[in-house]
């Protein structure tokens, strides 16, 4: 009789900040349950142990910003089944991404002494820009419970069920009061992708948009909302271009103010 | 003519993507480059002309592993800048959100990241098979420190809830009371944590290090104070670039930062406290290092692991008598006008200083930005490190020469997304 062999799980980093791959670690409690449900083998944060592929899932993390991890991504979709992409970073360039909006070599001039040491592409991308992606996680960082219901998901051979609605739908369930009607707060809730546990309405501040932005956002109609709660073309370009300036909706539409 | 190449492509266990690279010729260290290849990501451009009160939700994002320390510094130096002074409740809130994150990063370091070198043991999920309950334990310490994140940011990782002036909204007096129980059993368990750590075998290594930290005549300092060092300097943060630089070298992406004005290497973090503060350390917390063999003083980098966990009980400590003291202040914030002006900021995040500097326009547009974080601070004083840990142990063979280096980079917990900028490791021995 054949073993069956755990399912191998790799983590992968491009440009980013790590707080989506410690998202794993942080899941305390499941952890440990997390480790005997799969192999680890590829997860440099966390392990100098490395195995080699194929990958029955892997998580990657970052964005693509170097001539060398546009080479780096197809090899790692190379030996990947499944593979999914996590974070702001990896799904939509990140907040990096802010060089795509600007010359790169005055950033370049304006924090390197000697900008000549420095390799790096013009844009920062999503992965899903340079290889296919099979799903998506979103947030900057994202959700624990999420990756968790992915990762069971995924062995399980089931689609992970993620909400695709807004956040304001998040505030409705919770039934948080809403910080624009109420407060005349600036909020990015009716336009982004719920799931991060309705964070900022409940802390009584408006979304700032991590999650990037939900299908078919009505990104005009919340600016004209803005534009009446007081917010000039500035404010309302800044709003749209953070952690996912680059993700379509929010690029389009911060272009046109400013 | 005996030449070896050591080669550390990509570190593991650190956060972020480095190197190493060792050349060796006849018995002796011919190049070492500790390099870091994180690829740019270049915060202090493109925070130019944006508003002062995004500094601290962008900044966050340089490090997901010590956000606090940059949504902090990043407030601190703002209201430096407009004249704002938080009241104590909002500051003392602060220090506890501060200690959550000391507690998460230092148990995620000492057991998930460090310890399984001194066990020579891959990672902590191989110790877990051995002795599951401890890693149960390092889990639940670690949890604890997500707890407070959570209880006062709103979130673990780049918490939502920190505003400049305060915080958002104010967390419940329940919420943070209920964080007293887990505070008490995290006592008794950074003790066990101590005493474990403290039995591991150190490699025989002493060196002089010039240490820099924030001192507060109050506390041990997290998140206000002086900068001092053991060679005599003390002053206020905001004379910090008169005293620091950073040079851009070709093998790392990373600035490394020398101290001015004879460009030399000096270290911040835990060693650094430890060294210039341990007067500060609460009666338990000296006590439970010195039964773990540690003196006021501590030279040697490998022990950093036990100061680590000194460190936990310490704030531990600190942050169930800010629990037990916890009323909900009066405001969540200070409210202010925005102005022009420059203004500095400077905490201890879990592995040492990390400062920033911003000049505001009129209408609290940022104009300039500059944030040194600390492992910047600290390469050369790792590079140093390496040098006399190769030297030292020039008999072993390369794998056995590898760990041994990635656990001397390891000892500085190195957040090399911070350095802005991971490990790649090659020793050459021809
Ligand atoms: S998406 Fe945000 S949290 Fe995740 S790696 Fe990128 S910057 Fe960090
Ligand atoms: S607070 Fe924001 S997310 Fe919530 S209902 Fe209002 S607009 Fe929508
Ligand atoms: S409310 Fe919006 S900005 Fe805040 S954490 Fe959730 S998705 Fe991110």
């Amino acid at each position: 009789m054949a073993v069956r062999r755990k399912p191998r799980l790799a983590v992968f980093k491009f440009s980013s900040c790590d707080g989506c791959q410690l998202s794993l670690l942080d899941c305390e409690l499941e952890l440990l349950a997390v480790a005997d449900a799969v192999e680890i083998a590829y997860f440099l944060e966390a392990t100098r142990r490395e195995v080699k592929g194929p990958y029955d899932l892997t998580l990657v993390e970052g964005s693509i910003t170097t001539p060398h991890d546009a080479q780096r991504i197809r090899e790692v979709r190379r030996i990947s089944k499944t593979l999914v992409t996590i974070g702001a970073c990896a799904t939509a360039g990140g907040i990096q991404a802010l060089r795509n909006f600007v010359d790169v070599e005055d950033f370049i001039r304006a924090v390197y002494a000697r900008p000549e040491f420095i390799s790096t592409l013009a844009t920062s991308t999503a992965i899903a820009a340079h290889v296919p992606v099979d799903f998506e996680l979103r947030g900057c960082p994202i959700n624990k419970v999420q990756l968790l219901e992915l990762v069971n998901a995924t062995l399980n051979g089931r689609k992970p069920i993620v909400p695709r609605h807004s956040q304001c739908i998040e505030c409705k369930q919770k039934g948080t009061v809403c910080v624009m009607v109420a407060e005349g707060k600036a909020c990015l809730g009716p336009v982004t992708q719920a799931g991060c546990g309705n964070l900022c309405p409940t802390c009584d501040r408006g979304c700032y948009g991590c999650f990037g932005p939900m299908e078919t956002p009505q990104t005009a109609a919340l600016a004209r909302q803005l534009t009446e709660l007081g917010l000039d073309g500035r404010d309302i370009k800044r709003l749209f271009q953070t952690y996912n300036a680059d993700a379509e909706a929010f690029r389009k539409e911060s272009e046109l103010h400013g | 003519m005996a030449s070896r190449v050591i080669k550390v492509d990509a570190l593991a266990r650190v956060e972020g993507e480095g190197s190493l690279h060792i050349r060796l010729r006849d018995g002796k260290v011919q190049s070492l480059q500790f390099g870091i290849f994180e690829p740019p990501r270049f915060f202090e451009a493109f925070l130019k002309g944006r508003d002062h009160s995004e500094a601290p939700d962008i900044t966050a994002r340089i490090c997901g592993i010590c956000p606090i320390a940059y949504q902090m510094g990043a407030s601190q130096a703002m209201e430096d800048a407009l004249g704002v002074v938080v009241p104590r409740p909002i500051r003392q809130l602060r220090r506890l959100l501060y200690c959550g994150e000391w507690i998460e990063s230092h148990a995620l370091h000492v057991y998930m990241l460090h310890a399984p070198d001194f066990l020579g043991m891959a990672d902590a999920l191989e110790l877990a098979r051995k002795d599951r309950a401890t890693v149960e334990k390092a889990l639940r310490l670690k949890k604890l420190g997500n707890d407070i994140l959570e209880t006062i940011g709103g979130r673990a990782i780049h918490p939502v809830n920190l505003r400049i002036g305060g915080f958002h909204s104010t967390p419940p007096k329940a919420r943070v009371k209920a964080l007293a129980a887990d505070l008490r059993w995290a006592i008794e368990q950074s003790l066990a944590t101590i005493k474990l750590v403290g039995g591991f075998d150190f490699p025989d290594i002493e060196r002089d290090y010039t240490f820099v930290a924030l001192r507060h005549p109050d506390e041990y300092a997290i998140h206000e104070g002086r900068l001092i060092s053991n060679r005599g300097m003390d002053i206020p943060v905001s004379s910090f670039l008169d005293h620091f630089d950073e040079e851009h070298v070709a093998h790392s992406n990373a600035l490394h930062g020398f101290a001015l004005p004879d460009h030399a290497a000096y270290s911040v973090g835990p060693l650094a406290r430890y060294n210039l503060n341990h007067d500060q350390l609460a009666p338990l917390a000296k006590q439970a290092a010195a039964e773990a063999g540690l003196g006021p003083k501590v030279g040697n980098p490998f022990k950093s692991i036990v100061v680590r966990s000194v460190e936990i009980l310490q704030v531990c400590i600190d942050a169930l008598a800010i629990v037990e003291d916890y009323d909900e202040p009066d405001r969540p914030f200070v409210a202010y006008q925005p102005r022009a002006g420059i203004g500095h900021g400077c905490t201890e995040a879990p592995r040492g200083i990390c400062y920033h500097r911003y000049e505001l326009a009129e209408d609290g547009s940022i104009v300039t930005a500059r944030i040194v974080p600390p492992t910047a601070q600290n390469q050369k004083t790792i590079e140093e490190d390496l040098h006399e840990v190769v030297t030292r142990n020039l008999a072993l063979d390369d794998e056995a020469l590898k760990w041994r280096c990635e656990q001397a980079i390891r000892n500085y917990d190195p957040c090399i997304s911070c350095a802005t900028h991971f490990l790649k490791l090659t020793v050459d021995r021809d």
